[in-house]
């Protein structure tokens, strides 16, 4: 397959929320995502509860992938921040590591210069967070190690989903 | 490419309804959606036109429930039939678990239905998939309508390859579940395997 499975471990994943929770607070954002770039939803720090986080996942991704779309045929590589002005509220998109997309939603409390530069630094920590992951990943493959969850279920596992 | 967190202890998977403008892929997300009790699901979103032709995709989370403590979801794609929508349609492919590709079962559709198999093929291969080796079904489409073609004709035209095939009727929600339960339990097995 062209992608491996995205893995996200215990360790990881409490290094990512540590980065996107300072983020939010140096920001002065209202709400941040870390998205995959096929749509899965990483991880949220902020006011979470108040959207809809996996539509949110989704939009974004399919925003992603057709702005990269654009870039192609005008010859650019991908388009690394998008930005979406709203009446309050805002969006700035950008792409971590090449691989996930960090959503930073703010209002007025915050402003646009300030958000890029503390996306600039989180995503530096970010993308060596997710680079780790990927090197874990790959070891563990290759020593086929079997902590994966669904090595061992079985076919009335999967029947009783249905039932 | 599914996607395994063991700290919220989830794996979430992403399927994708192909197939020919006008073959009822928005059709069996709906009933998937109407169907389904609102703890399971989230919010569908269709980008369409104000004709209510797909014009980016649609989107259905759906969570199945546990299998040995970690929760498992399926988010479910269509893409936009038209075949000036090519584009739009390669993006959706991306990070796909399992395809369905829904046929349109009345005669005068056959062509369309074999182009857009054909374009399956080629949108996956540009993204490096193989659709023989991905979790993949055949759904015949509209077999209530007088002009739907045999079964046997369509399978000969568009099932070569002998995949798990279910007929279906999406406007009454007839083998609407049955495929999804068919291309989940097959993305579910491939996932056993550790591919």
């Amino acid at each position: 397959m062209s992608n491996p499975t995205l893995v996200m471990y215990e360790e990881e994943f409490q290094e990512v929320n540590e980065v996107i929770g300072r983020l939010l607070k140096e920001a002065n954002a209202k709400v941040i995502f870390l998205v995959d770039k096929n749509g899965q939803l990483i991880s949220g720090v902020g006011e979470t509860e108040r959207f809809d986080t996996t539509s949110l996942a989704s939009l974004t991704a399919g925003n992603i992938a057709a702005t990269g779309g654009l870039a192609k045929l005008i010859g650019e590589k991908e388009f690394s921040i998008l930005f979406h002005e709203g009446e309050k509220d805002n969006l700035h998109i950008s792409i971590v590591g090449g691989r996930v997309i960090l959503v930073v939603l703010f209002d007025n409390r915050s402003s646009l210069g300030l958000v890029r530069l503390r996306v600039k630094k989180s995503s530096e920590e970010l993308s060596a967070i997710f680079e780790k992951l990927m090197k874990k990943s790959e070891e563990r493959e290759k020593r086929g190690s079997s902590d994966f969850p669904f090595a061992e279920i079985t076919d009335d596992d999967i029947d009783n989903l249905f039932s | 490419m599914s996607f395994i967190n063991y700290a919220s202890r989830e794996i979430n998977c992403k399927i994708v309804y192909y197939g020919p403008g006008l073959c009822g892929k928005t059709t069996n997300l709906q009933f998937v959606y109407q169907k389904t009790a609102p703890d399971a699901k989230g919010k569908m979103i269709s980008l369409a036109t104000e004709t209510e032709r797909t014009l980016f995709f649609d989107f259905l989370p759906l969570s199945l429930g546990e299998i040995r403590g970690f929760k498992t979801r399926f988010h479910l794609y269509t893409v936009p039939g038209q075949v000036f929508y090519d584009a739009s349609r390669k993006l959706i492919l991306k990070g796909v678990d399992g395809v369905v590709f829904v046929a349109d079962s009345q005669e005068e559709r056959i062509d369309a239905n074999i182009e857009s198999l054909e374009n399956l093929r080629i949108n996956l291969k540009e993204q490096g998939y193989d659709l023989d080796k991905l979790p993949y079904i055949i759904q015949y489409n509209k077999r209530d309508l007088p002009g739907a073609m045999s079964v046997e004709e369509l399978r000969r035209e568009l099932n070569t390859t002998n995949v798990p095939e279910y007929e279906a009727c999406a406007t009454t929600g007839e083998g609407v579940f049955e495929t999804l339960k068919a291309v989940a339990k097959l993305i579910l097995i491939d996932l056993k395997k550790g591919k």
